[in-house]
Formats: structure tokens, sequence, C-alpha cells
């Protein structure tokens, strides 16, 4: 290869490299920032901030949503398998909420450990199946496996 | 090893006839793969469990990102072609893929959008993907505008080309940011490495949509390689010839 031509190659890589380094770094301090939401089992860790607006995302757990019968209020309890948190709302929830599947909240805490949540957004999974196929899996008993970082609902145990 | 076809492809004229060649056969494949792939999607593959007919924007919202991602790393890779090499037509396909990334990645994040809205309950949210794929949206945006900023053009292919090159880091940072972070997107359903997590019934019509993209994206780039190859070499003869002959 031509010096010139090598000297231009060498400097190409030292700025990906340099690039890659720098914002490596960056991310990584930031990292904690980077999260959109809480998980159950830091709040419950104490790592949340009491009465700031922050968001809290796990699995709603089966059998524990009510609604009030005269007005919008609801109340459920979402986990992530090591803790759990009972989120207090008044609205209209989305279309995909429901028991066992994930959602987002976004409110305060409380120094009782309640969350009262003004939004409700509801996060849905990887995982895309036709209806016959869904109710088969159900039948069968058979969950997905989750992400590294993400787990997906069914694998979670709510019996804790 | 012989690099005389290395040093043809950097010749804008050869590249020009070349392609001319190529272009019909690229549409052809391109419109069957796309019609075919979103037929199938929209009409024959069964509704999703839980999303319903909603679901179905994954047609164009996965293929659409998938390719702002990749197209990204052809404006970088041919970025540094240009800036070691010098290559001409590396430069000018540089040119050509910035504006096609940018339209790709706002499609991703616009129907991204649409889609958020009824699973979700929201068009927009802060969370780790989604920022960062509005970060390659600015991206984009800002190598085309800093080499407009430029009036000599090497000045500004130099510049470009860096600005591309170190906006790689986004690239891996928005592809594994669903699984780094908490995020409301959910992570990867075409995996590479396991199983993927979609019904075969829906998985095929999905990737006929991605290499039709592939193809769209292959033929909009040489289209506007070659208006780029036409502008740049205006004043030369075969260029004159060319508008002569067609005129």
């Amino acid at each position: 290869m031509h010096p010139v031509r090598k000297q231009r190659l060498i400097f190409v890589v030292f700025v990906v490299v340099f690039a890659t380094v720098a914002i490596g770094l960056m991310v990584f301090a930031l990292r904690e920032n980077m999260n959109l939401f809480y998980p159950p089992s830091k709040i419950a860790a104490g790592e949340a901030p009491v009465d700031k607006s922050i968001r809290a995302g796990g699995c709603v757990m089966p059998g524990t949503v009510k609604r009030s019968g005269e007005n919008l209020d609801v109340n459920f309890l979402i986990t992530d398998g090591s803790a759990d948190v009972k989120v207090f709302y008044s609205g209209i929830l989305p279309d995909l909420f429901a028991e066992g599947e994930a959602v987002v909240v976004n409110g305060k805490l409380s120094e009782s450990g309640d969350f009262n949540a003004t939004e409700v957004l509801a996060k849905h999974d990887e995982n895309y199946m036709p209806p016959e196929v869904a109710d088969a899996m159900a039948a069968a008993g058979n969950a997905g496996d989750g992400a590294q970082h993400q787990k997906t609902c069914e694998v979670i145990s709510y019996d804790s | 090893m012989d690099w005389t076809w290395f040093h043809r492809l950097g010749s804008p004229r050869w590249f020009y006839e070349k392609s001319s060649v190529w272009l019909p056969y690229l549409w052809v494949l391109t419109a069957s793969l796309l019609i075919a792939g979103s037929v199938w999607g929209l009409a024959f593959s069964p509704a999703d469990a839980k999303q319903g007919n909603s679901y179905r924007i994954i047609y164009i919202h996965v293929p659409a990102a998938f390719l702002a991602l990749a197209g990204y790393y052809v404006m970088a890779i041919s970025g540094a072609v240009g800036l070691i090499w010098r290559i001409k037509v590396a430069e000018l396909t540089m040119r050509a893929a910035a504006p096609i990334g940018a339209v790709l990645t706002f499609v991703s994040l616009f129907t991204g959008a649409v889609w958020g809205k009824p699973t979700w309950g929201t068009w927009w949210v802060w969370d780790a993907r989604i920022t960062s794929m509005l970060i390659l949206f600015f991206l984009y945006l800002g190598v085309m505008a800093l080499h407009n900023a430029f009036t000599h053009e090497e000045t500004a292919n130099k510049a470009s080309a860096i600005l591309a090159l170190v906006g790689t880091v986004n690239i891996p940072i928005i592809y594994k940011s669903v699984d780094w972070w908490f995020t409301l997107h959910q992570p990867a359903t075409i995996k590479f490495t396991s199983e993927s997590t979609i019904d075969p019934s829906m998985l095929y019509p999905l990737l006929i949509m991605v290499i039709g993209f592939y193809a769209l994206y292959a033929l909009a780039l040489i289209l506007r390689t070659r208006v780029e190859i036409l502008k740049r070499e205006r004043r030369t003869k075969w260029v004159k010839a060319l508008a002569l002959g067609s005129a």
C-alpha cells in the first residue's frame, strides 16, 4: 500500500477507535440515566427517589388488578419477579394493558412505597404469533425465553 | 493481487455505464419483492394474538429501521474509502447515501410513533432505543449539512466522511440499546444467534420485505450516485456527449 494511503488508513482507524472509546466511556458513565424506568426491585431497595417524577416498569401481577365501581380508579401490583410495587392510577388504560403483561408507569413514589401514576403505558414483548398459536401455547403452558436485560413476563414466577 | 477491478470501479464513467445495465433488473427485483412482501404481509399473514392488525406496520417499520442502520455503514465505509484512496465514486456514494438514510430513519421513527400510539399508548417516549434512533437521524442530516457548508469539494468530502465515521459508534448502541437498558421498546424479534420469536407465517413476508428494502436501498443508492456523477462530471466530454445524444 502506498505510504500516504497507509497514513490515511491509520488516521481513519484512529478516528473510529477514538470516537468509540470516548463515547463508549460516556455511555458507560451515564448507564444508569439511560434507563427509562426503575424495576420494582430497585424501588423496594430504596434506589428510586421519593416524590419525584419517575417511571417504574414491570409485569402486572395476575389477580391484583382492582377497578373501582364508580370511576376510572384502578390499582394493581407490578413485579419483576423479586419485588413488587403497588400502583394507583385514575384514567383510561391502553388496549394492551392486561394481567401478566408488562407496563411502564409514569408518576411519583410516595413515602409509603406506593406508586401514584399519572400515565400508564403498555410495554409489549417481542413475540408475535397468530391467535391459534397463542391459544395452543397457553394450553401447553409453554413460554418464550427472555432477553438478557428485559425478561418477558411469561418467564416470571408470580408465586413469590 | 490484481487490483484493476477496484480502480475501474472507481471510475465514474465506468460505474455510470455499467449501472445502466444493472438498473432494469434491479427495478424488477425491487418491485416484485416489495409487492409480494406487502401483499403477503398485509393481506394474507394472520393477525397477532395480542395486537390484532396493528402489528402489520412491522412490515414497513422493521425493514426501514434495518436499512437505516445498514445504510449508515454504507455511508461511513464509502466515506472511509474516499478518504483513504481518494476514489471519486466512493465520495459520491457517501453523498448519495446520506439523504436515503435520513429518509429511512424518518420512516422508521414515524411508523414507530404511529405504531406506539395504539399499542403502548403514546406517540413518543424518550427511551434509549428511540432517542438513539433520533440521534441517527440528526447524524444523517449533519453529514448532509456539513457537506453543503463547504464550497471546496475536497474539504467537504473529508469533513463529512470524518463525521460519518465518528457517528458509526451510534449503530451498535442503537442495536443493543434494548438489551443494555430498560426501555419501552421491546427487545429484538429477529435474532441472529437464536430462534426468532415470531411465527413463521408472519416471519416469511417480513424477510421478503427486508430483502425488498435492501434491493430498494441499492436501487436508490445507484440512482442517486448516477445523478451525483453527472453533476460532478458535467464538464467532461462523455457527459456532454451523453446529454447531446439523449436530447
